[in-house]
């Protein structure tokens, strides 16, 4: 059974609907993260399943039990707050004990626990007497989370606490995250606006877009087989043209009035107009270009991305912009300016409804 | 130093302008000596206004307090009669009072301000705005006409008096000449001077670290006593001394609603510089009251150390 289960949850402030119907169920022991850019309603989302907001219509379900209603004081989940939320007057100890004194739990006990969690946070015991305002960025997040799991919560959530770091600490904070999930087996339910985030450390990641769950999936699945054009785009970068159905098996594009070959199911039934995306990385440059290619686009290069082991390149092609992402340092290597042809195989490319402007 | 800058001034004041080029005649080495940073002339008004207005006067009190009675000189033989008078002849009975009534009305007031205060910081933009100018606009008027305001209110044959008589055939009475209501006045007076440090310190508590100790299972009263008290407690502080402070030194409160049914301390010093024409028993009485207010200044920001605040339990 789910340990979380949302059933057509609707969030009214006011006439602006925050969140619209949205039905969804995380599972038992799971890294579930909700991801959408600002304004879509997540924020709103992890409120009400804290219990710091109620639902104005639907049920938020706990192992099969209502608690909509249900103050978060008195729920069994807990949340690391975007600002992290300590308690600036207390000691990092007395943070992580924080919730077994209220609790009762007695003194010694406490600070066993408390120490426990340090450790599992990955900070040294010796922080226990340190006051919270003399750690560092990534010391406090970790504070934050041994104070959230010295509460044994049913479930973890997290209001993009990273969102604040440096690049850097972030990474290695996301690999810990993951890490203290894998090892203590909470269910954890991450939310942030950042793709990079949801892919390294989720289970399943369910976008959002204007108060509705756009897709829900693995990051692979969602990466892979985006259910709609803001989907695609929202993760990750990509290429895209506006088409038309022409004749079985291809398009043509609106702008250039080229045809563009697909897979015969490409398209889906009844397809009118809509846009087709490829992901840089399917672009295909010069000599990699197969026979039978999706169709060959002549350009030139105007711009060169460096991003590690991997090289992007802006080509524009009459009046467009096209990235073309390569394995860094493969057989030849062209440069800004040189003029190069660009296509794709008919199978990497993905087709969506869409009304055109 | 002072020898040596006397002699350029005097005698070889030409050489300092002749090598830098640029002079201010005869002042210029002398001046060269003083500090040149900003901060210190900035601070030279005030400081001198609070050498000869608050200092010194301070110094010719504490003087005084050690002169033989009855006299008008700061000079003399030193001695401790106003001190064993102040004992001997019952002074300590008003000291007595005015501390009471100071400390009940701090109390009091920390407990009507407090739900305020935080009804205020909670409260959006505008409507506060509205409240703190409500709670400002009787500071425009003078103390002592507010105060016989509520003596008419409150005396025999007065508002309420008058009222409760016509309406329901049972007057109140006099309500006056009483120390509880030395004390209302005193709440009354001082409620501003409470409640902006408490608002203050309220502000300075972090809604979501409310928020974070509830939903770790703290209850309403735990979220209070562990988060919102401990760390508000420099507004809570500063607002109760400056309360207690002020409520020592008052003396309208008693004249116009006590009506003579107790005698601050701050009165019986006014009539020993007055009426008594005793100034040196005026001056032991009032170094006694500053000793008071110093004792409860220096326990109170002691504990309102702001390192302390922020990383102690």
């Amino acid at each position: 059974m789910a340990i979380l289960e949302l059933r057509n949850v609707d969030k009214f402030f006011d006439d602006f609907v925050a969140v619209d119907r949205v039905s969804l169920s995380i599972e038992e022991g799971e890294f579930f993260t909700i991801v959408g850019p600002s304004g879509s309603g997540k924020t709103t989302m992890i409120r009400m399943l804290v219990g710091m907001d109620k639902p104005t219509n639907g049920q938020i379900l706990l192992r099969g039990e209502a608690i909509n209603d249900v103050p978060a004081n008195l729920r069994p989940t807990c949340m690391v707050f975007q600002s992290l939320a300590l308690f600036p007057h207390m000691t990092v100890g007395g943070n992580v004990e924080y919730s077994m004194k209220c609790k009762g739990v007695p003194k010694p006990e406490r600070r066993r626990r408390a120490l426990h969690f340090l450790s599992v946070a990955h900070l040294p015991e010796s922080y226990y007497d340190k006051p919270v305002t003399q750690c560092s960025g990534g010391e406090r997040q970790r504070v934050a989370i041994a104070r959230a799991l010295a509460f044994d919560p049913e479930i973890l959530f997290f209001d993009e606490p990273l969102s604040a770091i440096d690049y850097r600490l972030r990474k290695v904070l996301e690999r810990e995250l993951k890490d203290i999930q894998r090892a203590t087996g909470k269910t954890f339910v991450y939310i942030t606006h950042s793709l990079e985030e949801a892919m390294v450390m989720s289970d399943r990641i369910a976008v959002m877009r204007k108060g509705r769950i756009a897709q829900i999936g693995t990051p692979n699945e969602i990466y892979r087989s985006p259910n709609s054009h803001f989907v695609s785009e929202f993760m990750g970068e990509v290429n895209s043209f506006k088409v038309r159905p022409e004749k079985a098996g291809s398009l043509v594009d609106v702008e250039s009035g080229r045809a563009i070959i697909v897979e015969p199911d490409a398209a889906p039934a009844g397809f009118k107009a809509g846009v087709l995306v490829v992901r840089p990385e399917d672009m295909l440059m010069g000599r990699q270009i197969p026979a039978g290619a999706a169709c060959i686009l002549k350009g030139r290069i105007v711009n060169e991305y460096v991003l590690g082991s991997r090289v992007q390149y802006q080509v524009r092609s009459g009046e467009s912009l096209y990235l073309v992402e390569k394995i860094r340092a493969t057989e030849d290597a062209e440069g800004i300016g040189s003029d190069v042809e660009i296509g794709w195989r008919p199978g990497d490319a993905r087709v969506f409804d869409e009304p055109l402007q | 130093m002072t020898d040596r800058s006397f002699d350029a001034t005097v005698g070889t004041s030409a050489t300092p302008d002749e090598r830098t080029g640029r002079g201010a005649g005869l002042l210029r080495p002398w001046l060269g000596r003083l500090p040149r940073n900003a901060g210190f002339w900035s601070a030279m008004p005030l400081s001198l206004l609070l050498l000869f207005g608050f200092f010194g006067p301070l110094v010719l009190v504490v003087l005084y307090s050690f002169m033989p009675r009855g006299s008008f000189s700061p000079i003399g033989w030193p001695t401790l009669e106003n001190y064993r008078d102040i004992v001997e002849q019952n002074f300590y009975i008003s000291f007595g009072w005015s501390l009471l009534m100071a400390i009940v009305a701090a109390v009091l007031l920390l407990l009507v301000a407090y739900p305020l205060a935080v009804a205020m910081v909670r409260l959006a933009g505008k409507k506060a705005d509205i409240y703190t100018i409500l709670i400002v606009a009787p500071l425009f008027v003078a103390e002592n006409i507010r105060l016989q305001g509520w003596s008419l209110f409150f005396d025999k044959s007065g508002f309420l008096d008058g009222a409760m008589e016509s309406l329901f055939g049972v007057g109140t009475g006099s309500l006056v000449g009483n120390i509880p209501i030395v004390i209302f006045g005193l709440v009354y007076v001082y409620l501003p001077f409470m409640l902006f440090p408490l608002i203050l310190g309220l502000t300075n508590v972090p809604g979501d670290a409310r928020e974070a100790a509830s939903d770790l299972g703290a209850t309403r009263f735990q979220v209070f006593r562990d988060i919102e008290l401990p760390l508000a407690a420099p507004g809570v502080l500063i607002g109760t001394l400056l309360c207690f402070v002020l409520s020592l030194g008052a003396v309208s409160e008693a004249k116009f609603l006590g009506k003579g049914a107790v005698i601050p301390i701050v009165q019986d010093i006014d009539s020993a510089f007055t009426f008594g024409q005793n100034w040196p028993r005026g001056s032991a009485l009032s170094v006694l009251l500053i000793l008071i207010a110093a004792a409860a200044v220096v326990v109170v920001m002691r504990r309102v150390d702001i390192d302390r605040m922020f990383t102690r339990r």
